[in-house]
């Protein structure tokens, strides 16, 4: 078979039809840009103007919680177990084992216990979200909402973002806890520590700083999600394949963004 | 001309509606009378949802006008739409009942959006007669994935009928149940006009539905209004298009 030679024509084809479609996506992304900010307005407007459906709020924190609380205790445990055990060996270098509560607090309090509450809130939280919003959207009961005089963005959206927002502090307060749990158990395979005075090791030279820039952080962690995962569930397509797919991007991106709003919080709270 | 304008609920003039490059609706013009069931006829695709949708405002529609009494649907205000939205109830093709609740449930939901305050025993009564009504009393406490797909669409029927609207579009009311309950809903949608003189448009392909329902008909074919008359009209027609849907 001879070689082929490469046709001067669809070379050149080919190049338009790149610079075409990097056109096409750039204007694709600026079309979603504005989709994003009219709909963070939209929220906004309505969770400000109308009125809260505290009964369908209530719903979704209890599912929040209900959802994730089994998976966030194991995670916790283990967590603060690891971490203890693997900061161990380099402390007893030091001859600083004594610290090891404190440090271990610490970061559970400071990173692990936000982070990890967060990212397993968006697969858990973001994804059902997502495909909730989304079926409803493909089996039309978005529409029969409306028809029935019900605002979805506050029927819908408003209850679950709130609740998330609400909730995922909440629950990161109970993985730090369940964490500096496990943390106790890691230091009990090596030494024999009591829990009441492993804690009061732990709390020593925990302050307020430490504490309440997480809970805020996890405020904004929990409103990535609950916003994320509507976004995606809400402008969903009109096919069954759209489910999948929105409860998956809304996984993708609230976890990535998750990552984005840690980063700013923590130079934020290196400026403190 | 004033008369026969009071007689008119809804007027639809030069309806075009595209998505994209694909032109759905291409200039519908029809009107709906007082106490009128109208038949709506056409092939699948052919956007006789995407028509009903436009009239109630979930979808917006290019250009044209439609009116639902004195309201102008066009660029309509939120409070307008919505006193709009409370004289018509909609039969969604695909029932569009709420998965996360139970019957019960999707008809209190409607009833009280969309009516004044009820007692909890009114809405009762009201549920226990809408669903009655439709043949499935018992099924009040099930999750809609609890039923069969013309369970479903008969509980969606139901929730449309307890509001007791002024208008009713039914988006195929009958496709999917078997003929004797088809034959049961037909009635159903012609008891409710008599008893509550509600004006009605009705998607359906079922010929024996028309039979049943029809004052007149319209049948849309390539987005525009392709023949409108009454059933005998349509039954002595000898175009074959029009006869193949009457087989
Ligand atoms: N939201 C939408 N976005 C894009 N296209 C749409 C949308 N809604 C409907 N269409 C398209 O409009 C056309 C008409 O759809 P419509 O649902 O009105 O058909 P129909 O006459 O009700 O058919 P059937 O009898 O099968 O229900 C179809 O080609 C459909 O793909
Ligand atoms: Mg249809």
């Amino acid at each position: 078979m001879p070689k082929q030679i490469p046709n001067p024509e669809v070379a050149v084809k080919e190049e338009a039809s790149l610079t075409s479609l990097v056109k096409e996506k750039m204007k694709m992304f600026f079309i979603k840009i504005a989709n994003v900010i009219e709909y963070l307005s939209i929220v906004f407007r309505n969770l400000f103007t109308n009125k809260f459906e505290f009964q369908e709020f209530l719903k979704q924190c209890y599912q929040i919680g209900n959802n994730s609380v089994g998976l966030i205790s194991i995670t916790g445990i283990i967590v603060g177990l690891v971490l203890t055990i693997q900061s161990r060996p380099s402390l007893v270098n030091f001859g600083a084992v004594s610290i090891l509560p404190g440090m271990v607090a610490i970061s559970i309090i400071r990173e692990m216990g936000p982070v990890i509450t967060a990212l397993i809130c968006a697969g858990k939280i973001g994804s059902s979200m997502g495909a909730e919003l989304s079926s409803m959207r493909v089996t039309e009961q978005i529409d029969a909402m409306e028809v029935s005089n019900t605002n979805p963005i506050n029927f819908l959206i408003i209850p679950r973002f709130v609740a998330a927002a609400v909730m995922i502090p909440l629950l990161t307060l109970y993985a730090d806890a369940i964490g500096i749990f496990g943390s106790w158990l890691g230091v009990n395979i090596k030494d024999t520590l009591s829990l009441k005075l492993f804690i009061a090791e732990a709390f020593k030279n925990l302050e307020f700083i430490d504490i309440f820039p997480a809970v805020i952080k996890s405020f904004f962690f929990g409103a990535v999600i609950g916003l994320v995962g509507c976004y995606k569930g809400y402008n969903a397509g009109r096919g069954t394949e759209s489910v999948g797919i929105a409860a998956n991007s809304a996984v993708v991106t609230s976890s990535l963004l998750l990552i984005i709003v840690d980063l700013i919080a923590v130079q934020i709270t290196d400026l403190l | 001309m004033e008369e026969s304008n009071n007689k008119i609920v809804i007027s639809i003039e030069g309806l075009t509606k595209s998505f994209g490059d694909n032109t759905i609706l291409d200039g519908i013009t029809l009107h709906l009378n007082k106490e009128e069931n109208l038949v709506v006829l056409g092939k699948s695709g052919s956007g006789k949802s995407v028509l009903i949708k436009c009239i109630v405002g979930l979808l917006q529609h290019d250009t044209g006008s439609i009116k639902v009494g004195s309201h102008e649907i066009t660029d309509i205000s939120e409070e307008e739409l919505i006193k709009v939205r409370k004289k018509i109830g909609f039969l969604f093709q695909g029932a569009a009942l709420y998965d996360s609740m139970t019957v019960r449930e999707n008809l209190t939901f409607a009833l009280l959006r969309l009516k004044e305050k009820f007692t909890t025993d009114q809405v009762n009564e009201m549920i226990e007669e809408a669903l009655e009504n439709v043949g499935l009393p018992d099924s009040i406490d099930k999750m809609p994935s609890e039923l069969s797909g013309g369970m479903k669409k008969r509980i969606g029927l139901a929730r449309t009928l307890v509001v007791k609207p002024d208008i009713i579009l039914y988006d195929e009311p009958t496709t999917g149940l078997d003929p004797i309950t088809s034959d049961e809903i037909s009635h159903l949608i012609n008891d409710t006009r008599d008893k509550f003189k509600n004006a009605s448009i009705i998607i359906t392909h079922d010929i024996n539905c028309v039979k049943t329902v029809a004052d007149r008909i319209v049948m849309i074919k390539d987005g525009k209004v392709y023949k409108e008359g009454s059933l005998e009209e349509f039954t002595s027609e000898q175009d074959p298009y029009i006869k193949s849907f009457f087989k």
